[in-house]
């Protein structure tokens, strides 16, 4: 058994064209007329032929149409073709009948109205809802939508983009994955975190739907046992999630990995890195004074994100370095403090500026700790320029900074300086590495003028007592 | 009306919960606001007896005219000097 479906709109000069077609078609076939601008449209149809009103554009949105004429042929209940627009031939074919000389072998139609710029949004919310499984809270009149949000709780202190269901459906056509899946539980209230979940967060950020996929593979980075979220949260030290974005995504999202790469003012990077922190605070349930004991924070803690600038780089990508090919987006996760710069506008060997940078990174956490944090040192484009010139690799530079970076136990034992922090009297004889193995990591970023460089200092619990570096593959 | 889609672990019950209420008024310090109407006073003075005997500290502010909202400074003072303020409106 054959039908067919005809849907179309007056507005449409290709289907003003055919009402004779679809007065042919009434009179021989068994069809169902779906008429989206005028119920009176198609004119000329044989008398009692009924045609369904569709203003509401729920049978549009059912039947997936995106061009008007689209002639939706069934056999035996089952869509078997679909034609768009206006082709002659395919259409007499398809119909077993022959249409008026005089119309023409080609015209292409026009968009569904349930195509309009902002409509599939919002009849997925009408007619498409229940699979978003969200619990959905009514704002009253008189709320203000921004104060509504603050006084639930949801702030990380900045003002959120209201969560609606508009927003959330736009946000979740970022990815192709399920909402309803699951891609981990969010410490510290060890919740089920769906892709829904992090949509809706990811809207109160500020994010667009195109960089969805980075927030959820940086909540995935998140979760990986190795990273240890919970304790991150829970520590008085100041640490926060740090997120570097490698790959093609982060420069097709339009991430900022040059001047001011660590700071203020490209969308992505300040919306990714928030992202992630109000989905700790909100599905987490982490928040400052809860179970997040940190003694001071870092600026950090609101959004640290940025994209390493791999395409002006003499050195592979962290993320190569990773073992992830440079066609591959990655995010990767550290547990971070806040930024420390390094000046030296004079050094123009590399063994100059590698002791200059290794004189910096002595202190992180303390200049008498040993093997506690680990550290990125983010080296911008005129200081890489030195180790370019002198055909230093990025390994060569870190064997450098390593070997620099031995320190004798005698000067770094406790009391030693007149200072009653340091390592056990026991070592005085000992040769410390300021960094555990494979602590030191270098990635390059920032704007082309500028002799700085900077250290990010890591948590003090790094290794296996308490976070390393984690990078997730970005899944569209 | 605006319809939000809820970001949390949907762990807390939607209505809003406020704050626990103190159990007991000893040795907490208690504002109270004169909103300067006449003879507003004496009714003031009676309850800060009363919270006196109870073990609390009774705090006194007084909005500048009973005409207007009370200033910001004056709510913020009270929110910092106070453990519990007691709300209400007669007249």
């Amino acid at each position: 058994m054959h039908h067919y479906v005809l849907v179309v709109k007056e507005d449409c000069e290709t289907c003003r064209m055919l009402q004779p077609v679809a007065a042919s078609l009434a009179a021989t076939a068994d069809i169902r007329i779906v008429s989206q601008d005028n119920p009176n449209f198609p004119a000329g149809l044989p008398a009692g032929t009924c045609i369904e009103d569709d203003s509401a554009l729920e049978q549009s949105f059912a039947l997936k149409v995106e061009i008007v004429p689209s002639l939706i042929c069934y056999t035996d209940g089952l869509e078997v073709s679909r034609l768009e627009g206006w082709q002659r031939a395919e259409w007499e074919s398809t119909t077993g009948l022959t249409f008026a000389a005089a119309l023409p072998a080609f015209r292409p139609g026009c968009g569904s109205k349930s195509m309009d710029p902002g409509m599939p949004e919002k009849l997925a919310v009408k007619y498409g809802g229940a699979q978003l499984k969200a619990r959905r809270l009514d704002i009253a009149e008189g709320e203000d939508e921004v104060e509504a949000c603050y006084d639930r709780g949801w702030s990380d202190g900045l003002p959120l983009v209201p969560p609606t269901e508009i927003r959330v459906v736009r946000m979740l056509q970022g990815t192709r994955r399920s909402p309803a899946e699951v891609v981990g539980e969010v410490p510290p209230d060890y919740v089920p975190c769906t892709i829904e979940k992090i949509a809706i967060n990811a809207v109160m950020a500020g994010c667009k739907p195109e960089y969805l996929p980075v927030v959820i593979a940086a909540v995935e980075a998140a979760l990986m046992d190795e990273f240890c979220m919970h304790g991150l949260l829970a520590t008085t030290y100041f640490s926060g999630p740090m997120v570097l974005v490698n790959g093609p995504l982060s420069r097709a999202i339009g991430m900022n990995s040059r001047g001011n790469a660590l700071g203020q003012g490209n969308r992505a990077n300040a919306t990714i890195g928030r992202a992630l922190q109000l989905i700790i605070r909100n599905v987490g349930g982490g928040r400052p004074g809860g179970v997040d004991r940190a003694a001071l924070g870092n600026p950090g803690k609101y959004t640290f994100c940025f994209a390493e600038d791999e395409t002006g780089s003499c050195w592979e990508s962290y993320a190569e370095e990773r073992g992830f090919s440079p066609q591959v987006s990655t995010v990767s996760l550290f547990a971070a403090d806040g930024v420390q710069g390094i000046v030296d506008q004079k050094s123009r060997t590399p063994e100059s500026l590698s002791r200059s940078f290794a004189a910096g990174l002595k202190v992180v956490s303390h200049p008498k700790m040993v093997m506690a944090a680990d550290a990125f040192l983010v080296v911008s484009p005129e200081h890489e320029r030195v180790f370019r010139d002198a055909g230093w690799s990025k390994t060569r530079l870190k064997e450098e900074l390593n070997s620099l970076l031995q320190m004798p136990g005698s000067e770094i034992i406790v009391g030693a300086d007149g200072i009653a922090e340091g390592v056990p009297e026991k070592l005085k004889d000992a040769i410390l590495p300021k960094f555990r193995e494979g602590g030191l990591n270098i990635v390059r970023a920032g704007g082309s003028a500028g002799l700085f460089s900077a250290i990010i200092a890591g948590w003090g619990a790094s290794g296996k007592i308490g976070s390393v570096p984690v990078t997730r593959e970005i899944v569209i | 009306m605006t319809r939000f889609m809820d970001p949390t672990a949907e762990l807390a019950p939607e209505a809003r919960i406020p704050l626990p209420k103190a159990a007991s008024l000893a040795g907490l310090r208690v504002g109270l606001l004169d909103i300067s109407k006449p003879r507003g006073n004496i009714f003031i003075d009676r309850l800060a007896e009363l919270l006196t005997e109870a073990g609390a500290s009774p705090q006194r502010y007084a909005k500048p005219t009973f005409t207007r909202i009370a200033p910001v400074e004056l709510k913020q003072q009270i929110a910092t000097e106070c453990d519990v303020v007691i709300e209400a409106l007669a007249d």
